[in-house]
């Protein structure tokens, strides 16, 4: 696996793709300091997973990347965050553009109190497309990426609320998948689902990895070890380590990650 | 006697206790609209309502008033509505949190506490006299509005706030603007709640009297209002004026009237009950 990793990163088709850059990223709440100076670079392609204890800063570290802690009250972010080179942070930079751009997924599904279609239309709606046959197309799609139209196909007038958990939640993936996004985040997609609806969202991960860079914060270790290529460990705010998730979870560097993956704390 | 028995009897006192106060309320209520039912329900007729004032308390009717007061809640609503539900969108999903926007909130709360007599005096300087409305229709519904708007305000940010974040969160990571988000998401999810506080606000308002008589609007008035420049008379200021009259006969008009503002105010409470209800349905 770590051979094909190096490898894949070289590889020009890939290359072109949108590389997510984080430079000496410190993130405050007040006076609380919630990141503590990370770097990191994030391969395009590749699932990447952040683990960690509560309270670690994970979340943080991925909403930094659409720019939702921008309603935080009290945020304020030091460093520099780029994809493809273009920090993110800068003034003129179109907050709405981005998030088309930089999808997410939430840890408890939280569809629109509307019915099946409007869910996954809204992104497009909201942008101005109103041509029928192309939403009716798009949804169908998107649908479809996420193994949930041959369940709903007969009823996407039904209000999304019905659908079962899990179904809400691959429902709410196919509504990032809509807008086209390049990169998806994951804040814990799965950690109010049942075990069998965690495997197909995780499946689900596995396929779209193809097209999508995603990033997923996990509390469950053996998910990032199913599901990603790269794990993050972070404790106290700070990164301790990065690395290829089979070698981190196999032969960790730190001390510290030995001792959250076997368990001994956390 | 031992400790568990000795909180048993606390405790059964104190639902007894607890009882009696709630009775009190709705004993004198009941007490109340008992006796206003039977004075004034054999006077309620179908001509009582379309007939206009008269001296005479058997010919006299509330129609003139109860139009007035119809003119007075719609223009209150469409003065009063845009206005609160702007603010408070504002102060909710606008306004920085800070120092400013605390102060705007304690005062908005504090406005909603204001006599509502104040409210007249304002509204008689303000828009009788310098804006020249006269005692107009149209000044007292502004009057109305601005005495409404601190409850509308209020109620339509709890409304909002009692959307779930997730909802938020859902449609910014989207895409969508801050106004795409308040106007397809937050306003629809929010639409129940709000309506309640409108409701109750205006049945605040059709119940006030005091303001309406600081701006001038009349106990007679021949005809009932035809534009929002007409003067004009409402329900209370009709019970008001019979009820200070020597013959018998007016008390059993303003016992009927009564009824009939009792029955607006339910029916409003009522619809916004019901659309509480149905709200609170959809979400859970």
């Amino acid at each position: 696996m770590s051979k094909k990793e190096t490898e894949s990163v070289i590889d020009p088709a890939i290359k072109r793709k949108q590389k997510l850059e984080a430079t000496n990223i410190r993130v405050f709440y007040d006076d609380f300091e919630a990141i503590k100076g990370i770097d990191m670079t994030i391969k395009a392609n590749k699932v990447t997973a952040f683990i960690g204890p509560s309270g670690c800063g994970k979340s943080t570290f991925l909403r930094l990347f659409n720019r939702m802690n921008d309603y935080v009250d009290g945020f304020r972010l030091e460093g520099e965050i780029t994809i493809d080179g273009k920090n993110i942070y800068k003034k003129k930079v179109n907050v709405e553009q981005l998030r088309k751009q930089v999808g997410m997924v939430f840890q408890k599904p939280n569809p629109f109190p509307k019915s099946i279609f409007e869910n996954v239309a809204y992104g497009l709606r909201i942008q101005g497309i109103k041509d029928k046959k192309f939403l009716q197309e798009k949804v169908e799609d998107s649908l479809k990426q996420v193994a949930l139209w041959d369940e709903v196909k007969d009823d996407l007038n039904k209000n999304a609320l019905t659908l079962s958990g899990g179904q809400q939640q691959r429902l709410c993936i196919a509504r990032t998948l809509a807008v086209e996004p390049s990169i998806i985040l994951m804040d814990e997609p799965t950690s109010a689902l049942d075990p069998i609806s965690t495997a197909k969202i995780e499946e689900l991960i596995f396929e779209l990895k193809n097209k999508y860079t995603i990033i997923i914060v996990t509390h469950n270790m053996q998910q990032a070890a199913r599901v990603s290529d790269q794990t993050a460990f972070f404790y106290m705010g700070e990164l301790i380590e990065f690395d290829n998730t089979k070698k981190l979870f196999t032969n960790p560097a730190k001390k510290q990650t030995e001792n959250y993956i076997t368990g001994r704390f956390g | 006697m031992n400790n568990i028995t000795k909180n048993r009897i606390k405790d059964k006192l104190f639902r007894i206790w607890g009882i009696a106060c709630t009775l009190v309320g709705l004993v004198l209520l009941a007490i109340f609209i008992g006796s206003i039912l039977i004075d004034g329900l054999q006077r309620i007729d179908w001509s009582f309502i379309t007939s206009l004032p008269s001296r005479k308390a058997e010919r006299a009717g509330i129609f003139t008033a109860l139009m007035g007061s119809v003119w007075i809640l719609v223009l209150t609503t469409i003065i009063a509505l845009p206005v609160g539900i702007a603010a408070a969108i504002y102060l909710e999903e606008y306004a920085k949190k800070g120092r400013l926007s605390n102060l705007l909130e304690i005062n908005i709360s504090n406005l909603a506490g204001v006599p509502s007599i104040i409210y007249g005096l304002l509204g008689l300087e303000v828009f009788v006299r310098i804006m020249q409305m006269g005692a107009s229709v149209l000044a007292g519904s502004f009057t109305l509005a601005l005495l409404i708007l601190p409850i509308v305000i209020v109620s339509t940010r709890e409304a909002i706030k009692a959307v779930p974040k997730s909802l938020r969160d859902a449609s910014f990571a989207l895409g969508a603007s801050k106004w795409q988000t308040v106007s397809m998401q937050l306003l629809p999810a929010s639409f129940g709640g709000i309506l309640t506080g409108v409701i109750l606000a205006l049945s605040r308002a059709v119940g006030e009297t005091a303001p309406l008589i600081v701006i001038g609007a009349l106990a007679y008035v021949p005809f009932a209002p035809s534009s929002p420049m007409d003067e004009f008379s409402v329900m209370p200021i009709q019970i008001f004026n019979w009820i200070s009259r020597p013959q018998h006969g007016f008390d059993v008009n303003a016992a009927a009237a009564i009824i009939i503002l009792l029955l607006i105010t339910f029916i409003m409470n009522g619809i916004a009950v019901y659309f509480r209800n149905r709200w609170q349905k959809k979400f859970k």
